[in-house]
């Protein structure tokens, strides 16, 4: 699905990812997880094409994408979300969903068809009248969710949906994942939540000072050494 | 009662001229429509794509020109000169846009009014295409009554008035608003950022332009500092739409009718001179404190404080 080859990005002297090479397989979900500052989110908005590479390739489904504007690479089948939330924020929940619904929808009728559903697909439906600016943070980083799915994306890339929420909306937000890869949406994942990330992960990439040090099953992830020491401390 | 406003408006300007008005009640009218259609134009731009421009007398002006030059240049009828006016409006302003939409926020604002400061120096300067602050002049109106300049800027207002609601209410009108609220989310939805953004650019600049080509057939004379004004074009300009609401359908009709006005008024004043600038600062001040969204778009505040709350 997603291949990224020898992928560096400096800004000015300094490498906030060096030399990053992982494949995302078709319908899997791919962690990446590491400290604060190892350019995880880097990684994304090079991914999406805010950034382009300093080095390296990057190809969605054979074709390569470094280098091309976001917009191209989301015409391409390639969403994602947010870390700080951006929604249209004088717009209500219902039109933030139908302006990104237009990307696939010939008609008005039809974004708000694809509108409609997503909706209900991740539980905003009876929210869809309110002005985005009004919601809770919690609906907020689902309605990220929902407008990168209105989109209709083959990948879709996940920059921490679940931080800052409460134990509730993170059980409802799983299963909202879970239920995106059984319509047959590959899905990359940023998170803190270790827990999260844990249990939804088919596989994990781990990223320190924007190296990749480890790549595997969450199993393997738990008990390797040198993840353990960078990153999850004495936990392991 | 609100579905009929539209008619019950549309239906007062199409019997107003024969209720038997003088010619200077027409002319406020004719001022009227004519700053509706800019504003119209100045809000989709700015307030629906959220792009604010302080330079729309470059497009006002160009459209002037235009039909200025080709009657003075090449007695062509000045009304030839206005849908012409159209395509040299649009190949501008899409070239002015090539340099200001790579811009955001206050840099766009202030490269939009360096552009229109550049056309009136330009126009100042070329004295062999523009007779430069000589300005041009019809020799003759082609109707001395007020009547047919007000029918035919009534069906401008009215047809921009309708291709905005239009333009609005496609996948254009979400993608405009979607740019203006958060750019980066938008282009990560998909969405062609400066696309759109041209494409409101140059909507936005062709319809003034024909209002400026308009306003060169129905004055007869245009000189650079008229219509490439910034305090008398690209200001007012934003002040109608900020003061009747920006983003909203009826401010810049409500706008215009309040400073179209508001400016005879202040001008019928003896004595007052320069004073009318300040006025208007401090209408300015009051809209963007108490009324941030506009007369429509606070009406509701508006209501409650005059306690006409109508539950």
């Amino acid at each position: 699905m997603l291949e990224v080859k020898n992928v560096s990005k400096y800004f000015g002297g300094l490498a906030a990812v060096s030399d990053v090479s992982f494949s995302v397989k078709n319908n899997e979900i791919l962690g990446i997880i590491g400290p604060n500052g190892a350019g995880k989110t880097t990684l994304f908005n090079v991914i999406n094409g805010f950034y382009k590479p300093s080095k390296g390739e990057i190809f969605l489904n054979g074709v390569s994408i470094g280098g091309k504007k976001p917009y191209q690479i989301c015409q391409a089948g390639m969403a994602r979300t947010f870390q700080i939330v951006k929604p249209l924020r004088r717009l209500s929940v219902f039109d933030n969903v139908v302006a990104s619904a237009f990307l696939r929808a010939k008609s008005k009728q039809e974004a708000k068809q694809i509108a409609e559903e997503v909706l209900k697909f991740t539980e905003l439906y009876e929210d869809r009248d309110t002005l985005s600016k009004g919601l809770p943070l919690g609906k907020r980083k689902r309605l990220e969710i929902a407008r990168a799915l209105a989109t209709r994306p083959k990948l879709l890339l996940l920059d921490e949906s679940f931080a800052g929420l409460n134990p509730a909306e993170l059980d409802k937000s799983i299963e909202i994942i879970k239920k995106i890869k059984e319509n047959g949406i590959t899905i990359m994942i940023i998170e803190h939540h270790m827990k999260v990330i844990m249990s939804i992960s088919d596989r994990i990439v781990v990223l320190t000072y924007g190296q990749k040090i480890a790549e595997g099953t969450p199993e393997e992830i738990r008990n390797n050494p040198e993840v353990v020491e960078a990153y999850l401390g004495g936990e392991g | 009662m609100k579905k009929y406003m539209p008619f019950i408006t549309l239906g007062f300007f199409l019997i107003f001229p024969m209720l038997g008005v003088s010619t200077y009640v027409m002319h406020i009218f004719i001022l009227l429509l004519m700053w509706t259609t800019i504003g119209m134009s100045w809000n989709l731009l700015s307030g629906y794509c959220g792009q604010v421009s302080f330079g729309h007398a470059a497009f006002f002006g160009i459209g002037a020109y235009t039909s200025g030059i080709l009657y003075s240049k090449l007695s062509m009828s000045p009304w030839l000169g206005l849908p012409l006016s159209v395509f040299t409006v649009g190949i501008l302003s899409f070239i002015i846009g090539l340099a200001v939409l790579r811009l955001r926020g206050p840099f766009f604002a202030l490269a939009t009014l360096a552009s229109g400061e550049v056309f009136r120096v330009t126009a100042e300067n070329m004295e062999w295409l523009t007779s430069g602050t000589l300005g041009i002049m019809l020799q003759q109106r082609l109707w001395v009554s007020k009547l047919p300049y007000y029918y035919i800027i009534l069906s401008i207002t009215v047809a921009v008035f309708l291709l905005m609601k239009y333009l609005l209410s496609t996948k254009l009108g979400y993608y405009f608003v979607a740019i203006r609220e958060d750019q980066d989310a938008a282009e990560s939805l998909g969405i062609n950022t400066t696309l759109y953004k041209t494409i409101a650019l140059i909507v936005s600049a062709v319809v003034t332009g024909i209002a400026g080509a308009f306003y060169m057939n129905y004055m007869g004379y245009i000189d650079p500092h008229i219509v490439f004004a910034l305090h008398d074009i690209s200001i007012i300009t934003i002040m109608i739409v900020m003061v009747g609401g920006v983003a909203t359908q009826w401010g810049p009709f409500i706008g215009a009718v309040i400073m179209v006005l508001l400016q005879e008024v202040v001008r019928s004043i003896p004595g007052l001179g320069a004073m009318h600038q300040a006025i208007f600062g401090g209408l300015l001040i009051f809209i963007i404190i108490f009324l941030p969204n506009g007369i429509v778009g606070d009406f509701k505040k508006i209501k409650r404080f005059f306690g006409l709350r109508s539950a």
